[in-house]
C-alpha cells in the first residue's frame, strides 16, 4: 500500500497538510511534499480535492511476511465504568488474555494500541491485563470513536510498526473500525472470531468463526497479507487476571489532527433508555422474559432476580413486539447477540431465533410451563413449572445467600 | 439524488447442511431471498428518493440467479437494477468484493448516497459497507437507524451497544443499515408487472475495467480452509421436585458458578 | 387444457401471497375483533394497487382479468376474511360502472375507485326486497335535472365507509323488475344518510349498513345505463358477485383446512396423533377434495367471463357449490379441532360463523339453485 503524489494536479491549498496526523506534509514551491514523518497512513487521500493524492490499495499477495512481527490488540474504551470496575470494555480486556497466549506461542511482544483523549491513566490497565507495550495516541479529536481519524491513525501506527497481528472486540465500533482499516491496509481480516490459534509451522494465525447465523463454522487464514486481522466475539475468550504490578512500556504517539478536516461530525451521544443498571452486551449473567410472562408488569420478576444475581434484563422478541420492554433488550437473531456465563430464559419458548442470540452462553437454565418448549433441548438445567411461583422464591433464597 | 443500494442474493434459511464428503454446502432445495435487511436499504433509499426525487439503483455482484433478487427490489419500486455475474469473480471475500462493488459504482458515476445492509446472513460479517466505503475514499456510517439527507448533508442516527448517535457527514457517502431502520414495503401490483418486463444490466469485469487480480479467489487476502457444522448443544437434565425443591437446587447452582454480585 | 396461471398472474398472486402473509394473516384475528372498519389493510391494497385489478389501464386499473382479480380475492379471503370481504363487495361497485358507465362516468368514478382512493359499495337489498330482486320500492322521481331518490337499503357491505355507491332504484313500480333504474350516488350527497350497521353472526368488521335517501337529488347524470334497464344491471353485477363470494368461500374453507391440518399433527390422543386416525384422515380428504372442486369452479367460472362466454350458470354453480363447501369444511374443522376448536382460542369458530354467509348474500343458494335449474332446464330442452 503506497500513497502517491500526483505533483502536476497539487495547487498547494494545504488541506492533506492539515488532515495529516503525524506531521509529515510540507508545502514546497507551492506544492505539497511528504517527509519522513509519513506513516502512509492514507488521511491525506481522502482530504484532498484535486485528486493530487493517490491511494493505491490494490491487495498483492507479494508482501513480505517476515518484516512483521508482534501481536496487537486495539482497546476500546468506556465513557464510565464497565462491570469489573475496568475502563474498557470486556472484549478488550478478553483479547490481552487471548493475546497473551498467542504472543507467547510466536515468541513476539503483545501491544495494546489505545486512541483518545485524556485516557494516559487507563493506559496502565491495560499493562495490568497484560500488554507489554501501549501505543498511546491522544488529541482532542480523537475523544469520541470516528471512523476516519481512528483509521487513519491505526493505519499510520500499522504501518511504521508492523504488527503481523492485529486484533479487535467485534462490538460496533470494533465492526466499524476493523473493515476500513483492513481496506485501507489490503489486509485479510476475519470477523467475530470465536476461536484463534496459531499454526507454528507457517506462523500463522488460524481463525475460527461462525457463519449462516451460527449453523456453519469456517477456519480462515490469510497467508499473503500483513497483518492478519481479527475482530473477535466479546465474551468467548478469557481475561487474565489484572496484576498491577505488571511493567510495560507506555509508547506516546505523537499525532496533531485538525477538526476542520474531519468529513464526519458527532452531532449528539445519547445514552439508552435501559432498563436496569447492566450492559447487556457486557453482561455475565442475563435474566431474560418472554410471552410466557403474560403482561408487561409481570417483567418486575425478571428485574427483580436481575438485581438480586447483578445481571442484565433480557427479552424476546415476543415480550419486545407486544410492547413490555425497550427493544434494547431483544436477545435473538434481530436482536443481540449476548455470551453471558449464564442466561436464565424464563417463559421464553426457545424459537430458532432466539436461540441464535444466546445458545453461546456457558450455562442456560430455562423456566417453562411447556415441557414441549424447544429451549429446552438446549438449557443445561431445564425446569418445567410455574414460573409465577419459581421466579419470586428463587430471588428472596438468592437475596439471603449473596 | 442518485442513490445506489447494494444487496446479495442469499439463502432463505441460515440453516445449512454440509455434505460431509466433499465439505461443500448442500444448496438444492434452499430457496433464495434478498438478503433481509438489504431490502430495509432498498426500502430507505425509495424513501429518500420520494422525498428528494432522483433515481434508486440496486447492485449486486453474484450468479447468474441474483438476477431474481434484482427484479424484486425492481418490484418495491427501484429505478434501475445492475448485476456483476463475472465467473472470475467466484471465491471473492469481502476485500475483492468491495473492490468490485467500488469499480461499478464509479462506473456508475455521479452517486450521492450508496446504501448497505449491515451484514448478510450468510457470511455474517458486515465488512463490505466499510470496505466499499473505503476504495471509493468517503465517508462512512454503520448501524443506522435512521437517516434524513439536506442539502447535500446526511444526518444519520446510529445504535450501538448502550447508546445512540446521530453524525452528520457530507454526501457522498457509504451507510449501512439495521433492520429496525424501516418496513421495507411490499411490491405493489404496478410494479411487479414492471419488474417482470424490466431490462437487468448484466456486466462482467471486463465492463468494469476491474483488475480482475484483485477479484476472486487471486484477490481475496483470507483464505477458507474448512468449513463444518458446529456440534449442536444438547439439553443438560431436568430438574425434578415441587417449586421449593426446584428453587433450593438452582439457588445452589447458581452460587456454585460464583459469578452471582447481589 | 392449462390449468396453470400465466406468468403475469402467477408474478402477481406471489406478490400478493407475501403480502397475505406478512402483513394480513397474523393480524386477522385483531383485524376481526376490533369490530371496525379496516382502514389499514384497505390503505394497503390500495397502495399496492390491488382495488382496481380488472379496470383498464387508462382508467389507473392493472387492466387484468377477471381470474387474476378472483384468485387474488381468493388469498386475501383465506388470509383475512374481512379484508377479503370489503375487497369484494369494492368491485360491486366498479363492475356495474366499468359495464354500463359512460366516459364521463368512468373518468369520474373509475379512477378513484381503481385507486382505493373511493372505496365502493352496492345497493340493491331492502326490507321487502331479499330474493325478489324485483320488489325493490326505492323510488327515484325526475324532476327536471335530477332524480329524487326516495326509500330505504339494508346489510349494503361497505356500506358508510363507501364513497361510491350503486343503488338500484325503482323508476316505474308498475313494471316492477322492468322498471329499474341504477344510479351511482356519492357519499355526501344531500338526503343521502347512513342508518344503522347490522350486529352479526360473523364479521363484525365488515360494515353492513342501512342506507336511507330522503328526498335526495342525484343529478341524471348519474344514471347508470337506460332507464328502467337496472334489472340489467343489476343482473350483470351480482352474477360477478357469485364469482366473488365464491372466491371468499373458497379463502375461508382453505384457512380452514390450513388451520385443521397442522392441529391434527400435534394433537395427541390415545398416545398418537389424532392425524393417523382414518376418522380424521377421510375428514381431511373430502375437505380438500371439495375445497379444490369449488376452486376449479370459481376459476372455470371467472375465465368463462373473461372469454366474453356466457358464465351466468357456472357462477352460479360456484358460487353455490363453494359456499356449502364453505359451510361443510368450516364445521368439519371445528370437529376436528374438537374442544378447542370450540373456542375463541382458534381460529376455526370464526370461520364457521363467516362461512355461513356465504350461502345467503347475493343470492341465496335457493336463487342460485333456481338459476342453475333455469339454464339447465332450457338447454336440455328437446
Amino acid at each position: 500500500m503506497a500513497v502517491r503524489l500526483i505533483t502536476d494536479n497539487c495547487t498547494g491549498c494545504k488541506l492533506c497538510l492539515r488532515a495529516c496526523p503525524y506531521g509529515a506534509i510540507e508545502i514546497v514551491e507551492g506544492k505539497a511534499r511528504f517527509n519522513e514523518h509519513c506513516t502512509q497512513c492514507g488521511a491525506c487521500a481522502s482530504a484532498c480535492k484535486f485528486d493530487a493524492i493517490v491511494l493505491e490499495t490494490s491487495y498483492t499477495p507479494d508482501v513480505d511476511v517476515t518484516q512483521y512481527r508482534g501481536v496487537w490488540v486495539v482497546a476500546e474504551h468506556l465513557t464510565g465504568l464497565g462491570a469489573s470496575g475496568a475502563h474498557f470494555r470486556r472484549g478488550t480486556l478478553e483479547l490481552l488474555g487471548e493475546g497473551r497466549r498467542l504472543a507467547e506461542k510466536l515468541g513476539v511482544e503483545l501491544s495494546a494500541v489505545l486512541l483518545g483523549d485524556g485516557v494516559e491513566p487507563m493506559a496502565r490497565d491495560l499493562v495490568a491485563y497484560g500488554a507489554d507495550k501501549v501505543y498511546l495516541a491522544q488529541d482532542p479529536v480523537l475523544a469520541n470513536y470516528r471512523t476516519g481519524p481512528y483509521t487513519d491513525v491505526l493505519a499510520g501506527l500499522i504501518n511504521q510498526h508492523k504488527p503481523e497481528i492485529v486484533l479487535i472486540s467485534a462490538t460496533p465500533q470494533g465492526r466499524d473500525l476493523a473493515p476500513r482499516v483492513a481496506a485501507r491496509l489490503s489486509a485479510g481480516l476475519t470477523a467475530d472470531c470465536t476461536g484463534l490459534d496459531i499454526d507454528e509451522s507457517e506462523r500463522l494465525l488460524v481463525q475460527t468463526r461462525p457463519a449462516f447465523g451460527g449453523n456453519l463454522m469456517a477456519t480462515i487464514v490469510s497467508r499473503h497479507a500483513r497483518p492478519q486481522m481479527a475482530t473477535v466475539r466479546p465474551g468467548v475468550m478469557k481475561a487474565l487476571e489484572p496484576d498491577p504490578s505488571r511493567t510495560g512500556e507506555i509508547v506516546n504517539v505523537p499525532v496533531h489532527l485538525d477538526e476542520r478536516s474531519m468529513l464526519t461530525k458527532i452531532v449528539e451521544i445519547v445514552q439508552l433508555d435501559t432498563d436496569g443498571r447492566v450492559n447487556l452486551q457486557d453482561a455475565e449473567i442475563i435474566v431474560s422474559g418472554g410471552r410466557g410472562l403474560g403482561k408487561p408488569e409481570n417483567f418486575t420478576l425478571i428485574r427483580e432476580l436481575a438485581e438480586a444475581l447483578g445481571g442484565a434484563v433480557g427479552a424476546s422478541r415476543a415480550a419486545v413486539d407486544a410492547g413490555w420492554i425497550p427493544a434494547y433488550h431483544q436477545v435473538g437473531q434481530t436482536g443481540r447477540t449476548v455470551q453471558p456465563k449464564l442466561y436464565i430464559a424464563c417463559g421464553i419458548s426457545g424459537a430458532v431465533q432466539h436461540l441464535a442470540g444466546m445458545s453461546s452462553a456457558d450455562c442456560i437454565i430455562a423456566i417453562n410451563k411447556d415441557p414441549a418448549a424447544p429451549i429446552f433441548n438446549i438449557a443445561t438445567h431445564s425446569v418445567v413449572g410455574d414460573l409465577f411461583e419459581i421466579l419470586p422464591a428463587l430471588t428472596k433464597k438468592l437475596r439471603e445467600a449473596l | 439524488m442518485n442513490i445506489v443500494v447494494c444487496i446479495k442474493q442469499v439463502p432463505e434459511s441460515t440453516e445449512v447442511r454440509v455434505d460431509p464428503k466433499t465439505n461443500a454446502l448442500i444448496r438444492e432445495g434452499v430457496k433464495s431471498i434478498v438478503n433481509p435487511v438489504d431490502e430495509n436499504a432498498v426500502e430507505a433509499a425509495l424513501q429518500l428518493r420520494d422525498q428528494h426525487g432522483g433515481t434508486v439503483t440496486v447492485i449486486t455482484m453474484g450468479p447468474p440467479q441474483a438476477e431474481e433478487a434484482l427484479r424484486h427490489t425492481l418490484a418495491m419500486g427501484a429505478d434501475e437494477a445492475i448485476l456483476l455475474s463475472d465467473p472470475a469473480s467466484r471465491g471473492s471475500d469481502t476485500l475483492a468484493t468491495s473492490y468490485v462493488l467500488a469499480q461499478m459504482v464509479r462506473k456508475i458515476g455521479d452517486v450521492d448516497l450508496i446504501l448497505c445492509g449491515k451484514q448478510a446472513i450468510d457470511g455474517d460479517t458486515g465488512q463490505v459497507g466499510p470496505g466499499l466505503a473505503e476504495r471509493l475514499g468517503i465517508p462512512q456510517v454503520t448501524f443506522a437507524i435512521g437517516l434524513e439527507v439536506t442539502d447535500g448533508r446526511l444526518q444519520a442516527r446510529r445504535v450501538l451497544d448502550d447508546f445512540f448517535e446521530v453524525l452528520e457527514v457530507k454526501l457522498p457517502a457509504v451507510v449501512t443499515v439495521v433492520k429496525q431502520i424501516n418496513d421495507p414495503r411490499h411490491p405493489s401490483m404496478k410494479n411487479v408487472l414492471k419488474a417482470k418486463r424490466a431490462e437487468i444490466a448484466k456486466w462482467t469485469l471486463a465492463d468494469l475495467a476491474a483488475d480482475p487480480k484483485q477479484s476472486g479467489f487471486e484477490g481475496s487476502p483470507t483464505q477458507v480452509l474448512k468449513v463444518w457444522p458446529p456440534e449442536k448443544r444438547s439439553g443438560g437434565r431436568r430438574l425434578e421436585g415441587s417449586a421449593e425443591e426446584v428453587v433450593d437446587e438452582l439457588a445452589e447452582t447458581i452460587k456454585g458458578m460464583k459469578i452471582a454480585s447481589g | 387444457m392449462d390449468f396453470t396461471f400465466n406468468e403475469d398472474q402467477q408474478a402477481i398472486l406471489d406478490a400478493v401471497k407475501e403480502f397475505c402473509d406478512e402483513d394480513l394473516a397474523p393480524k386477522a384475528k385483531e383485524t376481526d375483533e376490533a369490530a371496525a372498519w379496516p382502514a389499514e389493510n384497505v390503505r394497503k391494497m390500495a397502495e399496492l394497487d390491488l382495488m382496481g385489478i380488472p379496470i383498464p389501464e387508462e382508467y389507473g386499473g392493472l387492466g387484468m382479468d377477471f381470474l387474476t382479480w378472483s384468485a387474488v380475492g381468493e388469498e386475501l379471503s383465506r388470509a383475512c376474511t374481512t379484508t377479503g370481504a370489503v375487497y369484494g363487495a369494492h368491485a360491486l361497485a366498479l363492475v356495474p360502472i366499468m359495464q354500463f358507465g359512460t366516459e364521463e362516468q368512468k373518468q369520474k368514478h373509475l379512477i378513484p375507485l381503481a385507486k382505493g382512493e373511493h372505496i365502493g359499495a352496492f345497493g340493491l337489498t331492502e326490507p321487502n326486497a331479499g330474493s325478489d330482486a324485483g320488489a325493490v320500492a326505492t323510488k327515484a322521481l325526475r324532476d327536471g335535472e335530477h332524480y329524487v331518490l326516495n326509500g330505504t337499503k339494508i346489510f349494503i357491505s361497505n356500506g358508510g365507509e363507501a364513497q361510491t355507491y350503486v343503488i338500484i332504484t325503482s323508476t316505474d313500480r308498475s313494471r316492477g323488475a322492468r322498471g329499474l333504474t341504477a344510479f351511482i350516488v356519492e357519499k355526501g350527497t344531500p338526503g343521502f344518510e347512513f342508518g344503522k350497521d347490522e350486529k352479526k353472526m360473523a364479521f363484525p368488521s365488515l360494515p353492513n349498513r342501512e342506507l336511507v335517501f330522503t328526498d335526495c337529488r342525484v343529478p341524471k347524470e348519474n344514471m347508470l345505463g337506460r332507464e328502467n334497464a337496472g334489472f340489467l344491471v343489476a343482473m350483470r353485477t351480482l352474477a360477478v358477485g357469485r364469482i366473488g363470494m365464491a372466491t371468499g368461500a373458497v379463502g375461508v374453507a382453505r384457512a380452514a383446512l390450513e388451520a385443521a391440518v397442522p392441529y391434527s399433527h400435534q394433537r395427541e390422543q390415545f398416545g398418537k396423533p389424532i392425524s393417523t386416525f382414518q376418522a380424521i384422515q377421510f375428514m381431511v380428504a373430502d375437505m380438500a377434495t371439495e375445497i379444490d372442486c369449488a376452486r376449479l369452479l370459481t376459476w372455470r367460472s371467472a375465465w368463462l367471463k373473461d372469454q366474453g362466454k356466457p358464465f351466468e350458470k357456472e357462477a352460479a354453480m360456484a358460487k353455490l357449490y363453494a359456499s356449502e363447501v364453505a359451510m361443510r369444511t368450516t364445521t368439519k374443522a371445528v370437529q376436528i379441532l374438537g374442544g378447542y376448536g370450540y373456542t375463541k382460542e382458534f381460529p376455526v369458530e370464526r370461520y364457521m360463523r363467516e362461512a355461513k354467509l356465504f350461502e345467503i348474500v347475493e343470492g341465496t343458494s335457493e336463487i342460485q339453485r333456481m338459476v342453475i335449474a333455469n339454464h339447465v332446464l332450457r338447454e336440455l330442452n328437446r
